[in-house]
């Protein structure tokens, strides 16, 4: 990564990023091929065995504490009723809950600031995220809806946003701060719609909903679980395909066009596949704010790599839903707060850091 | 940002015709905002859910008549539209001081964090601290304001380059969130709380009673005093700090005056009517374009034209969902949204 012979001397840029990423291997297998690279392998792994250290914490205390072995064998279904019931009824799917609505807004987060080549480019501050909780707000309150009515509001509300603002800031091109300041007055607009609508409720319901837009976990079951299970299942295989296009977007969108990526066709379809994803995690737990923003950039911290880093962002937006909603349980027991309280108040404060630090370097 | 009709820098005798007609021109908006305020009061006293006739309104001001309609303008719309006026002038001056100090078209207490701070600190006072007085809670608002003020400013001007509009947008959001959460946090573990935020967080001017304009009208006169004391320096400032000191402005002393207007300004409007966006954000564009960059103009015309506007904003807001009601801050916020988008999709963010 030295500097071509007579280019001037700049104020050296944070180049080792660069050299880590070509240490990698290629695995093959057929038609199929991978690169792996050593540090971001072990990044997984690491953020695995946490994630998965954090679940036994959050599976085994609570109000009822129950012990690892009891819970390995309730897992194992040579539970006991009241074992049986708690970590299998209650726990179990709350924490697998919160592990995929991680999982889809990491890697959907991931996207989104691919695309927009800006770490601001996350769904929270681009409008998606109230979007959604305004079309939920207006089933839940104004037609009276719940369940699955609730979670098809949330989708609309979403899409129909961020194509507004897609449409509004799109002369300024998706990358820049056009779309971030759009994004702000479009969330302003629609926060008035929502404080609104709060408004015109009965005080329950009001508290109710208060709860579901903030984003939380509480009383999840296997109903919220499984369909967003399946979702990923089937979606995430597909992004991990384009993996490679999207690593060439990373370059800029005339060095991925030179290399004979369709970037607007990229662009559209990872873009469409990101919206759903983030809906569908929406539709499980709430907008869980700002795990998008901070998950990818987290991961890209860690794995020191340029490059989508899909796995590592999912992964950390696992781990940090998951240690989120175990604070947000304890911290002010026995009043459960919603996870997103926490993750909206880390994520505010870790996006002043990285602003700051953005800013330190002189970019921005 | 240059409107047309900033006199042209000649000093020779046909520059200084066309200063004098500026000036005429600028004294006639002067002149059309006050009647506009004056017909946005009448307004805001007549139209409602209960059409009162003019000439009623005029006899329950001076006392006479004591019908249904004479009680309504008396108990409700008095208290309602003194209300407007204040939070609208502090809004409107507090928006402006910010635009000229910080030399950014974006600044607005909403989108710079200033109103979520004191949201935070008054949710603290309410829900931790326990307190029930409502002169208390205005302090509250007021530190709350002041500090995050401060840490949005440091914040958005780290590093080389300072405190662009952009980065001072962002700051705003990202201290926004995290404080948004915190308030959420607070509101949730309590019901009663939590039912009085959820009228208060809307921005409304209905039904707080003429005690609370009295109880936020002494700050705001200070306020106002202080932030047109500084009109002159601010010309000065606006043309860079070192220029701005060439010219005999005491730089560090204007901005502590300066910050400390807008953070009367806003807690005290904050304290009393809620989070109102967008007005202190839209109005001193709207009046530069009509006056100039002369701060001393433009300070004076915001102050007379915002609460025309918000005025303006809440008789909308009565009458456009019949029989309900429409609180000002949404309709403001409907209203100013649309204005900042405007704002950002021109070509080039005029730097002030």
């Amino acid at each position: 990564m030295s500097a071509p012979a007579g280019a001037p001397p700049l104020p050296a840029p944070p180049a080792p990023v660069a050299t880590r990423a070509r240490r990698g291997r290629t695995l093959r297998a057929g038609a199929l091929s991978a690169r792996v690279e050593g540090r971001s392998l072990a990044v997984c792994a690491a953020l695995v065995v946490v994630a998965a250290a954090v679940s036994a914490v959050s599976l085994t205390t609570g109000d009822y504490p129950i012990g690892v072995p009891d819970v390995l064998r309730t897992l194992a279904g040579r539970g006991e009723g009241a074992d049986e019931f708690i970590v299998l009824g209650l726990r179990l799917p709350r924490l697998v809950t919160g592990l995929l609505v991680g999982v889809a807004l990491g890697v959907a987060g991931a996207v989104f600031q691919l695309v927009t080549r800006n770490p601001l480019g996350s769904p929270d501050v681009i409008g998606f995220t109230h979007g959604a909780v305004t079309g939920a707000l207006v089933v839940m309150l104004l037609l009276g809806g719940s369940g699955a009515a609730v979670s098809g509001g949330a989708v609309a509300g979403g899409f129909a946003s961020a194509v507004l603002v897609y449409l509004l800031s799109r002369s300024g091109g998706l990358q820049g701060y056009r779309l971030i300041l759009v994004g702000i007055g479009l969330t302003a607009a629609l926060q008035a719609v929502n404080n609104y609508l709060l408004t015109r409720a009965e005080v329950e319901q009001a508290q109710a909903a208060q709860v579901w837009i903030t984003g939380s976990l509480n009383g999840r079951t296997w109903e919220q679980a499984v369909p967003l299970g399946v979702g990923l299942a089937l979606l995430l295989p597909v992004l991990l395909g384009l993996s490679r296009p999207l690593g060439m977007l990373d370059l800029g969108d005339d060095a991925a066009r030179a290399l004979g990526v369709r970037v607007d066709a990229v662009h559209l379809v990872v873009l469409a596949l990101a919206v759903t994803i983030t809906a569908l995690a929406a539709t499980a737990a709430g907008p869980v704010s700002f795990v998008a923003l901070a998950a990818p950039q987290v991961a890209r911290r860690l794995t020191g790599t340029v490059g989508p880093g899909l796995v590592a962002a999912g992964l950390t937006g696992a781990l940090l839903v998951v240690l989120s909603d175990f604070a947000a349980q304890r911290v002010f027991a026995p009043t459960q707060l919603p996870v997103g309280v926490v993750t909206g108040a880390v994520g505010g404060l870790y996006l002043a850091l990285l602003l700051l630090g953005q800013w330190r370097r002189g970019r921005g | 940002m240059v409107p047309a009709t900033s006199p042209p820098p000649a000093a020779t005798a046909p520059g200084a015709r066309a200063a004098r007609r500026s000036n005429r021109r600028r004294a006639t908006a002067l002149v059309l905002s006050c009647a506009l305020l004056l017909l946005a009061v009448l307004a805001s006293l007549a139209v409602g859910s209960r059409a009162v006739p003019p000439g009623t309104v005029l006899d329950a001001l001076r006392g006479i008549g004591d019908s249904q309609d004479a009680l309504v303008v008396r108990e409700l719309r008095v208290p309602r539209t003194l209300l407007g006026v204040l939070a609208g002038a502090a809004l409107g001056l507090a928006g402006a001081l910010m635009q000229a100090l910080t030399r950014n078209p974006l600044a607005d207490p909403g989108l710079l964090g200033v109103t979520s701070g004191a949201a935070a600190a008054m949710v603290t006072a309410v829900g931790v601290l326990g307190v029930t007085s409502r002169l208390t809670l205005v302090w509250a608002s007021m530190l709350g304001a002041a500090v995050v003020s401060v840490v949005v400013y440091v914040l958005g001007s780290a590093g080389r380059g300072g405190a662009t509009p952009v980065r001072l947008a962002l700051a705003g959001t990202a201290v926004s969130a995290a404080l948004t959460a915190y308030t959420t946090a607070q509101v949730l573990l309590d019901q009663q709380t939590f039912d009085r935020f959820r009228f208060w967080q809307v921005g409304s001017l209905a039904g707080r009673g003429l005690e609370a304009s009295w109880q936020v009208l002494p700050f705001i006169a200070v306020g106002v005093a202080l932030g047109l004391s500084q009109s002159s320096s601010l010309n000065a400032l606006a043309l860079g700090v070192d220029s701005g000191r060439a010219l005999g402005a005491r730089v560090g002393r204007t901005r502590v005056v300066t910050a400390l207007a807008v953070t009367l300004l806003c807690g005290a409007a904050t304290a009393a009517a809620g989070p109102i966006w967008f007005i202190g954000l839209a109005v001193p564009h709207a009046v530069r374009a009509l006056t100039g960059p002369d701060q001393r103009w433009v300070l004076s015309l915001s102050l007379v034209l915002a609460p025309a506007l918000l005025l303006l904003g809440d008789v909308i807001g009565r009458v456009v969902v019949r029989p309900g009601e429409l609180e000002v801050g949404i309709v403001t916020a409907l209203l100013g949204a649309p204005v900042l988008i405007a704002l950002v999709r021109r070509r080039r963010l005029a730097q002030l």
